[in-house]
């Protein structure tokens, strides 16, 4: 059954030809390519790898990205949209666009020179080649100023130590953005960003096992011991947390759209069941139990569909703050988990099979609301930007 | 090679359709329009025909509204070069003068190769294909499943009941398409941004009034309520009775 998404306020008719022909387009091939093969990868805990290229075929991987790069040139509404039709299969798949596109080559993009950007850009949009992004360590996750994780000038070499954790793609990855401090552990104006070919000696990556979560995605630690490389790998325009917040800026963007899509699906399974479901010589869908738990989900979708759209042209406009993509992020991602669970919830005791998406949306989506900043710092950038008091600075 | 598909606008095979107050058309309101999804094997095969050339040109025409605009461009995201639209406000469910006006503007166009779908997935009259064949005296051969073209002569392939026909043509000559064809692409995104930068030239036309008149379009009779016989296997000879007298399917 292909996908018709939801559209209760015609958001449609925000969005131009070009940007409704881009949701088709990703739609269908999500409806032909992903969605008859996503459980079982999701149950095997594999990425499905055989999509990569079809991504880069499709133009799918940095797509708001120029087109001298080789990547599609799309706005950021169309971008959205892309997140949106990919997370609408499983997180896991919208997280490896992610990283390949806002953690990987936007910073290649943004930080690195023109040889660097000729050189990496073209085959990560076909996705010949795996980026990976190491900022979070073991032991800073919402708090990555604190990194260990150092980079010492050797003759002409970079030579880095440390080791990054919870890495989507960090397994597969050809190459890494490794965030490095250059100075001493206080001073977190010396983190720089790096270009880390991931089959240099000395860096060892390792999937981490057990996950109950995006288990159709690579979660990675790697370690760096040791690892050279030459000087002219630095991102030469790195330069203190600013440059990784600014690329957590542009996926956390992409989230808040994707988050919608999960939602978009788990809603279109919620009506579908609760139609066709007879107990007590009823639809369930006839209880008002039901129809509140599908009014609360519709009400949340549509909202958070109008709040992407207008930040896509924000973004798009160039006036985009952070914290509004704060905003985003923990609104849809909470909304996608609720629409998630209170499916699982209406699908009753079928809700808990990977036949449906419900509970495998629900479970990947408590990591959702956990990367990329969690709902609980997002909530403490909001207040500090309401307040100008910052919770989290000592 | 100078290849021309003609493409059409139609309902999405998921759309709902209503019947709108004339009860004589559909209510377009709220419906999404796509390309006809033969068409889609037929500019996929242009395309194709044109990559292994190495050159040449695939236009893209269709007679409709300025809505069909979009459904022109979907093939230019394709890749095909550039479109025309034959702006008409009202298609009618008459193949004949949809046709003519077609046949009117592939005249002039020295096309090698004319593609059309089978048929159209809305009025599913396999007409048109073969009506502009007939008018521009080419020949033609309908709901191909394989093709080869070489020295200005094509093979085609069409899926007969119990077997295959094989057909031989010259150039130039008109083909409609049928599934299993080609595996269609998807639009590169890149594409749908180009799309509209290609060439789309819009010419009003006026169809002629055709022989057919729609005196009144109707929804199908709503499927009965099924009957339940009976459970587990005692109910077995009721079902076979059911289905041997009643259904009459045994």
């Amino acid at each position: 059954m292909p996908f018709k998404g939801v559209d209760f306020y015609d958001v449609d008719s925000l969005l131009s030809e070009e940007e409704r022909a881009v949701r088709e387009t990703i739609r269908r091939w999500v409806d032909d390519a992903v969605m008859p093969v996503i459980a079982e990868h999701y149950l095997a805990g594999h990425f499905p790898m055989h999509l990569i290229p079809q991504l880069g075929e499709l133009g799918a991987l940095g797509a708001n990205l120029p087109a001298e790069y080789g990547c599609a040139e799309l706005n950021n509404v169309a971008y959205g949209l892309i997140m949106q039709e990919l997370e609408r299969a499983d997180s896991g798949i919208r997280s490896f666009a992610s990283v390949q596109g806002s953690l990987v080559m936007y910073p290649i993009f943004a930080f690195g020179t023109e040889e660097q950007r000729r050189e990496w850009l073209p085959k990560l949009a076909t996705g010949e080649l795996i980026g990976c992004f190491g900022l979070t360590e073991p032991d800073f996750g919402s708090n990555p100023g604190g990194m260990i994780t150092t980079a010492r000038e050797d003759g002409d070499s970079w030579v880095l130590n440390g080791s990054k954790m919870w890495i989507t793609n960090g397994s597969m990855a050809h190459v890494a953005i490794v965030w490095a401090k250059t100075g001493t552990l206080d001073d977190v104006k010396s983190i720089r960003g790096f270009i880390v070919p991931t089959d240099r000696p000395g860096f060892t990556a390792k999937n981490q096992v057990g996950k109950l979560s995006l288990r159709a995605s690579d979660t990675s630690e790697f370690v760096l011991e040791n690892v050279r490389i030459p000087k002219e790998y630095l991102l030469p325009k790195s330069g203190g947390l600013k440059s990784p917040l600014m690329c957590l800026t542009q996926a956390r963007y992409g989230i808040a759209w994707g988050a919608v899509g999960a939602a978009m699906a788990c809603y279109g399974e919620a009506v579908d069941y609760a139609k066709s479901r007879v107990m007590f010589d009823r639809p369930i869908g006839g209880f008002q139990i039901q129809q509140s738990r599908l009014a609360e989900m519709l009400t949340e979708i549509t909202k958070a569909q109008l709040l992407c759209v207008q930040l896509g042209r924000l973004k798009d406009r160039g006036t985009m703050t952070p914290v509004q993509v704060s905003l985003a992020k923990r609104n849809n991602v909470n909304m996608a988990c609720e629409c998630a669970r209170e499916t699982r919830r209406l699908l009753g005791a079928s809700g808990i099979l990977a036949e449906y998406q419900a509970m495998r949306h629900a479970a990947n989506l408590e990591s959702v609301y956990t990367y990329e900043g969690t709902h609980d710092i997002h909530t403490l950038i909001l207040g500090e930007a309401i307040t100008e008091i910052a919770a989290y600075s000592g | 090679m100078k290849i021309a598909v003609c493409v059409k606008r139609v309902p999405d095979s998921e759309a709902r359709i209503k019947i709108d107050a004339s009860g004589k058309a559909i209510d377009e309101g709220g419906v999404k329009f796509v390309l006809n999804p033969y068409e889609e094997f037929a500019v996929e095969e242009a395309l194709k025909l044109k990559e292994a050339a190495g050159s040449g040109e695939v236009v893209v025409i269709s007679a409709g509204s300025d809505a069909s605009q979009e459904t022109i461009r979907t093939a230019l995201a394709m890749g095909a070069d550039r479109g025309v639209l034959l702006k008409t406000d009202h298609i009618p469910l008459d193949p004949l003068p949809v046709a003519k006006a077609l046949a009117a503007e592939l005249a002039e166009g020295g096309y090698d190769l004319i593609f059309f779908g089978k048929l159209a997935i809305d009025d599913y009259s396999h007409g048109i294909g073969p009506m502009v064949a007939e008018l521009l005296s080419l020949p033609c051969v309908s709901a191909i499943a394989a093709l080869q073209i070489a020295n200005g002569k094509g093979k085609a392939e069409r899926e007969i009941e119990g077997g295959v026909e094989v057909v031989e043509f010259p150039l130039p000559a008109v083909l409609t398409t049928d599934k299993g064809l080609n595996e269609p692409r998807y639009p590169a995104l890149r594409g749908i941004m180009l799309a509209k930068k290609k060439p789309l030239d819009v010419k009003d036309v006026a169809l002629e009034t055709g022989g057919l008149d729609v005196l009144s379009l109707s929804y199908p009779p709503e499927r009965k309520a099924g009957r339940i016989v009976g459970e587990g296997a005692a109910a077995v000879p009721a079902l076979v009775d059911a289905l041997k007298n009643e259904a009459k399917v045994l």
